[in-house]
């Protein structure tokens, strides 16, 4: 555990060396304040509270930011170090492949923690001191931050996978920007494109939406909107997820295993490299 | 045979080691005992640092057994033995946005030695003034340095060294000999691969030439003159006029190069050296002086590469 954490720490200082934290925090910040400012205009006439709107806006622009954040974050985080040669003197330590890896998933997945909390955190307390807030308000927020880290961790599980099956940094910055527009953009284009060709509606609402939770970018999505009535109201989601028989157990079981499945076929890649 | 397995710090028994494209060892055995100093010497690709990697456990042999410390250096629970070990690689590279005193003490909280040990080391390596400047701002010397500081921490045991001098200037790198020196004294082992072959011939125990990832031979100084069969070489100074004279008294066995007034240039086989000095010193007065000269390693390595020792 020790380990974890010398090698934790490390990336966690790298960060804010680098200023990778604080332009996260910044940007993180700035975006829910602006959003929020923007959001609150209409809630007169839709009596929505301005702190729903807040989670409906942020969990759309968060399903672009986090994984791109995470993925920066982490494509190098293997590649850099084959490639620099550091990699192979951290090995002769009395430190074991699997403390290095999990160590670094801890120290990206703290510096995600403190841009979410500090940024989309900072924001909700600096916006509730002007409008207020309700106690079911706080939850969504608090649960769209805890989903937000989560879906952090996907990504920075997919970046590792990249950083250790590629062999140049250049291949992974690709691969990673590959894999973003995937997740991000292409699936969902892809999914509509389905249900527009679909003219005989062999898509059931069932299938679809279990399409649909194949994708961690879409179970955040699902999540974020349909969890909280305020919010699923709010944005419009409210029956879809109840009756297709989504529950949030089955969204949440699904990120981890996004999470779990790429950390794990990084570690079996990692084991048997030979440096 | 057992007993001498277990007393050595590194043993390799016909260790193969072939990539896809390659084989870059080929059925090398050696073992190195405590407290030896051992230099591997080759041509650039000769499999140097191929089995550097090997003996840290980063790469595992295609057929062959490797054992460092008493067990398999690529196992799982090699893991806490590392502590013993210190490794400084070739053209060493470090965390470049790290200062030099970060680097140091993160690789010692990792090896669980004291953080006031790295200040001691940073003036050791003469580094202490630019310790919390970036690593990224050192030149190709001071990263050397700091990576020699990074292997010599915790004092450990056994020390692999991937040419530790390149980018040392003459004065540092008497420096670093008599730091090695030290932790030989203190009973450390240590396997230093290196291409300055005039500056590792006093100081090593034992030699390992390598070829095309072939061992072509090893042993010490002595051992490796003798495989080569290279000769030893005479300058005799004899009163003015009588070169000719004594020349003609040495004997057939003798190689006589060249004969001036007062010098003889000659060489012999090694067995013939005592023998042949003896000889010389019999004469009396009329010898004023013997230089001998030893083959040099740069000789005998050269003998190996070129050689018919294949």
């Amino acid at each position: 555990m020790k380990m974890l954490w010398i090698i934790a720490l490390k990336e966690l200082k790298d960060g804010m060396r680098n200023r990778w934290i604080a332009a996260s925090i910044i940007l993180l910040a700035t975006l829910a304040i602006a959003l929020s400012l923007l959001g609150s205009a209409p809630t007169g006439s839709l009596k929505a509270s301005p702190m729903d709107i807040t989670v409906i806006s942020l969990t759309s622009l968060s399903v672009y930011l986090i994984p791109l954040i995470a993925l920066i974050l982490s494509f190098d985080a293997l590649v850099g170090e084959f490639e620099r040669g550091t990699m192979m003197l951290l090995l002769t330590y009395p430190v074991s492949r699997w403390q290095v890896i999990m160590g670094k998933f801890l120290g990206h997945l703290l510096i995600l923690f403190i841009a979410i909390f500090v940024g989309y955190g900072g924001a909700i307390v600096l916006l509730t001191l002007f409008s207020g807030g309700s106690a079911e308000g706080w939850q969504a927020y608090a649960m769209m931050m805890f989903t937000s880290l989560l879906l952090g961790a996907v990504f920075i599980a997919l970046g590792y996978l990249i950083s250790v099956l590629v062999k140049e940094r250049a291949t992974a910055a690709g691969s990673a920007i590959g894999l973003w527009l995937a997740f991000v953009v292409l699936y969902d284009l892809l999914l509509f494109g389905l249900l527009l060709l679909d003219k005989e509606q062999l898509i059931s609402q069932q299938l679809f939406s279990g399409l649909m939770m194949l994708s961690p970018t879409d179970s955040y999505r699902i999540l974020n909107l349909s969890m909280f009535e305020g919010v699923s109201q709010a944005s419009g989601i409210a029956g879809i997820a109840v009756e297709s028989g989504i529950n949030s157990t089955v969204l949440f079981g699904l990120i981890l295993l996004w999470i779990i499945a790429p950390l794990s076929a990084t570690l079996f890649v990692f084991l048997r490299r030979e440096l | 045979m057992v007993e001498s397995i277990s007393n050595n710090v590194i043993d390799l028994q016909n260790v193969t080691k072939q990539y896809v494209k390659e084989t870059v060892l080929h059925n090398v055995s050696f073992n190195v005992r405590p407290g030896e100093c051992v230099v591997l010497v080759g041509h650039n690709g000769a499999g140097k640092t191929s089995l550097m990697k090997l003996m840290l456990g980063l790469t595992r042999p295609t057929s062959g057994r490797v054992n460092v410390l008493g067990d398999n250096p690529a196992n799982r629970d090699a893991v806490g033995r590392r502590k013993a070990l210190g490794y400084l690689p070739e053209s060493v590279s470090f965390y470049e946005a790290m200062s030099g005193r970060e680097v140091l003490e993160f690789y010692a909280s990792l090896k669980g030695v004291k953080k006031s040990e790295c200040d001691h080391l940073l003036e050791l390596v003469n580094l202490h003034k630019a310790a919390n400047r970036r690593v990224g701002t050192y030149s190709k010397g001071m990263r050397q340095r700091l990576g020699l500081a990074q292997a010599i921490l915790g004092n450990p045991q056994l020390l692999f060294l991937d040419e530790p001098t390149t980018g040392l200037d003459p004065l540092l790198r008497q420096h670093f000999y008599a730091l090695i020196d030290d932790l030989h004294q203190a009973g450390a082992t240590s396997i230093i691969s290196s291409h300055a072959l005039s500056e590792v011939e006093a100081r090593a125990n034992r030699f390992i030439i390598m070829k095309s990832g072939k061992l072509i031979a090893s042993g010490t100084l002595d051992d490796l003159y003798q495989q080569a069969n290279l000769p030893v070489r005479f300058k005799i100074a004899v009163t003015p006029g009588e070169a000719v004279n004594v020349a003609e008294r040495l004997g057939s066995q003798v190689d006589i190069q060249n004969v001036n007034n007062e010098t003889i240039n000659l060489q012999c086989i090694l067995p013939e050296k005592m023998p042949l000095i003896r000889h010389i010193t019999s004469m009396g007065e009329v010898v004023q002086d013997i230089q001998i000269m030893q083959p040099r390693l740069d000789e005998v390595y050269r003998h190996f590469m070129h050689g018919d020792a294949l």
